[in-house]
């Protein structure tokens, strides 16, 4: 956990750092001064970003992340399509295997938020396997409340409490 | 597995006490002090004046245990609400010659009604005998007396078997003094939280802990019959049931399961753990027998069956599921069959971690109220009715009885990743009081009445 939150920061840095820069209207019109770009490389990554094959990548790229509405384990659009993009990235480096952690907000009891984080977790999976992944490179292990990423007693912090998150092995 | 006898100070303790045995002094008839009578059923009462002097010694060592002793079971009988042990700064009598004979008229002119006195003398065979008199001061009669000869280093444990046995005495209740809490010792940031297995005296007292930290553990349930624990464990990061003995330190996780294995207790009898196992998504309800290994799955349903606790006879179950759209209780038979729910709240309410009361006619939970956003401890009884809020707060969770079934123990935790500490309350809704830990503390579970 400590690792995914140091890399999480770090990518965080890194994204305002690329819009502080991008932002700047003098090297705008510096741009439009030169001659046409070049035609941009097939593949467009960046070259300071992370490899397409690491784990930051899955993080910060793809994204380890999906929500989940009070008591609930369903998956949103928004969810499906990050989980999607999960599935397509396992797809494409068939060493890497998941584990998901079902997470809850903390109102709720320790016994029951234990079984709504398995409930969590394991929709997480089923959407995977649904998208291709094979079941074996999938575990699940629930939280409940006892991995919160925030502590304050809000709806803001709660709503990013309830998550699955899909840690690469 | 069971009732493994070990060198621990507390067993020595009892393999003593059958053969300098409980010798009872001069046990009156009855029928003169039936005016020296609590009665905890009704609500508040008022705490009854008693004086509780330091038990008489002849040494210095003996005088400072004698003080000792007076003190923790004045603190006891305080604790609980019932009684109010007067300042032995205003006692007239000095102990000499109460060790000879109460001047009873000293005693009333404090408004005592009941008078403790004792003595606590070394033996040749390197025990003490801690003996105690209990006295109803206006009959000037002895409602009760007894000696204890025991290991001097386990004068502690005596003073509580005396408190309940005062509290017994008055109130015609078992007491739950000499008894034990086995809790999650919380350190560290809110998001990473350490949490440790612990176990204290009833007061507070002999407080250690039983796990270093490494794995994440939760819910501990005493065992009814033996010094051991079930609880949930994190141990190489696979959430599992496991089973502790306190005395030797001996792990063993229950069971062989693919999926969580998770809220567990002991059955009445002890011979049985009741759990939640998690396969798929899906939590249902198991009995493992710990004799043969034999499991039973109880219930089966898609929705979270969770939190099982047997009735004190075995004959039923009390769980937690939403399989009506929100959690809430509900009963069974102790084979699964007849699944009722009893909980209902006016639909605004989820209610979770039932726990059956020893006397068998309330089942203790808690409450998440969806009108006020507040969370509560409450009773009811089990098949649903009658239900009181006793505590209230931002999240409070996980009561546990008292042997007794007189008072709950449960955990607070204040918002925004505040402190998280441990408090009981009695059964009328009053005596609300803070359970004191060296560090932040929740899921508390009460020993039974030490054997």
């Amino acid at each position: 956990m400590m690792k995914l939150r140091f890399l999480g920061v770090i990518a965080v840095t890194f994204a305002v750092l690329l819009t502080g820069c991008a932002k700047k209207p003098v090297e705008q019109k510096a741009v439009a001064t030169q001659a046409p770009p070049p035609a941009p490389t097939p593949p467009p990554a960046p070259p300071k970003g992370p490899a397409p094959d690491s784990i930051e990548y899955f993080n910060t790229v793809v994204g380890n992340l999906v929500q989940f509405a009070y008591d609930k384990y369903d998956l949103d659009a928004a969810s499906q399509a990050k989980l999607a993009g999960q599935a397509t990235w396992l797809k494409q480096y068939p060493n890497r295997t998941l584990t998901i952690e079902g997470h809850c907000d903390e109102r709720g009891t320790r016994e029951y938020n234990l079984g709504l984080g398995d409930r969590r977790a394991n929709s997480v999976k089923q959407y995977l396997i649904a998208q291709g992944v094979a079941a074996n490179r999938v575990k699940t292990i629930s939280y409940g409340k006892e991995r919160p990423l925030c502590v304050s007693s809000d709806e803001a912090c709660w709503a990013k409490n309830r998550r699955g998150t899909s840690v690469v092995q | 597995m069971k009732n493994t006898m070990t060198h621990l100070a507390r067993r020595q303790f009892l393999q003593a006490l059958p053969a300098a045995a409980a010798l009872p002094l001069v046990l009156s008839a009855s029928e003169a002090f039936a005016q020296v009578r609590l009665d905890i059923t009704r609500g508040r009462v008022e705490p009854m004046p008693i004086a509780v002097p330091a038990f008489a010694g002849g040494s210095d060592d003996l005088k400072q245990m004698g003080k000792d002793v007076g003190d923790v079971i004045a603190k006891d009988l305080e604790r609980s609400g019932l009684f109010r042990p007067l300042d032995p700064k205003a006692f007239l009598q000095d102990l000499s010659s109460l060790d000879v004979q109460p001047r009873f008229t000293d005693w009333r002119t404090l408004a005592a009604q009941a008078l403790v006195q004792g003595s606590v003398d070394q033996q040749p065979n390197g025990q003490v005998r801690v003996a105690f008199r209990l006295w109803d001061v206006f009959g000037g009669q002895q409602m009760e007396g007894k000696g204890y000869g025991t290991d001097p280093a386990n004068w502690r444990r005596v003073a509580h078997m005396i408190a309940d046995l005062i509290y017994t005495t008055i109130t015609g209740e078992s007491g739950y003094f000499d008894t034990r809490i086995v809790y999650i010792a919380e350190s560290g940031p809110a998001i990473n939280r350490v949490k440790r297995l612990a176990i204290m005296d009833q007061d507070g007292a002999n407080h250690r802990y039983l796990t270093d930290g490494s794995a994440l553990v939760l819910t501990p349930r005493f065992s009814p019959t033996g010094p051991e624990i079930t609880y949930l464990s994190y141990f190489r990061n696979v959430p599992r049931v496991y089973l502790f003995n306190i005395d030797t330190g001996r792990q063993e996780v229950l069971g062989d399961f693919p999926g969580m294995t998770y809220a567990p207790r002991f059955s009445p009898d002890g011979n049985s753990v009741t759990f939640a196992a998690a396969l798929n998504g899906n939590s249902d309800i198991y009995t493992m027998d710990l004799r043969t290994r034999r499991m039973s799955r109880l219930t089966e349903h898609p929705a979270i069956d969770t939190s099982p606790c047997y009735s004190p006879k075995g004959d039923q179950l009390t769980f937690a599921s939403d399989r009506g759209g929100s959690q809430q209780i509900y009963v069974m038979n102790a084979d699964g069959t007849n699944q009722q729910r009893i909980s209902f709240g006016n639909g605004r309410g989820r209610y979770g971690t039932p726990v059956w009361s020893p006397r068998g006619d309330l089942v203790a939970f808690t409450r998440y109220a969806t009108s006020d956003g507040n969370f509560y401890i409450g009773v009811m009884k089990p098949d649903g009715s009658g239900e009181r809020l006793l505590a209230q707060g931002f999240l409070v969770e996980a009561p546990t009885w008292s042997p007794n079934g007189r008072v709950l123990m449960y955990f607070a935790q204040s918002p925004n990743g505040g402190r998280t500490r441990l408090f009981s309350i009695d059964l009328t809704g009053y005596n609300q009081r803070e359970i004191v830990t060296p560090q932040d503390a929740s899921d508390p579970a009460w020993s039974p009445l030490s054997p």
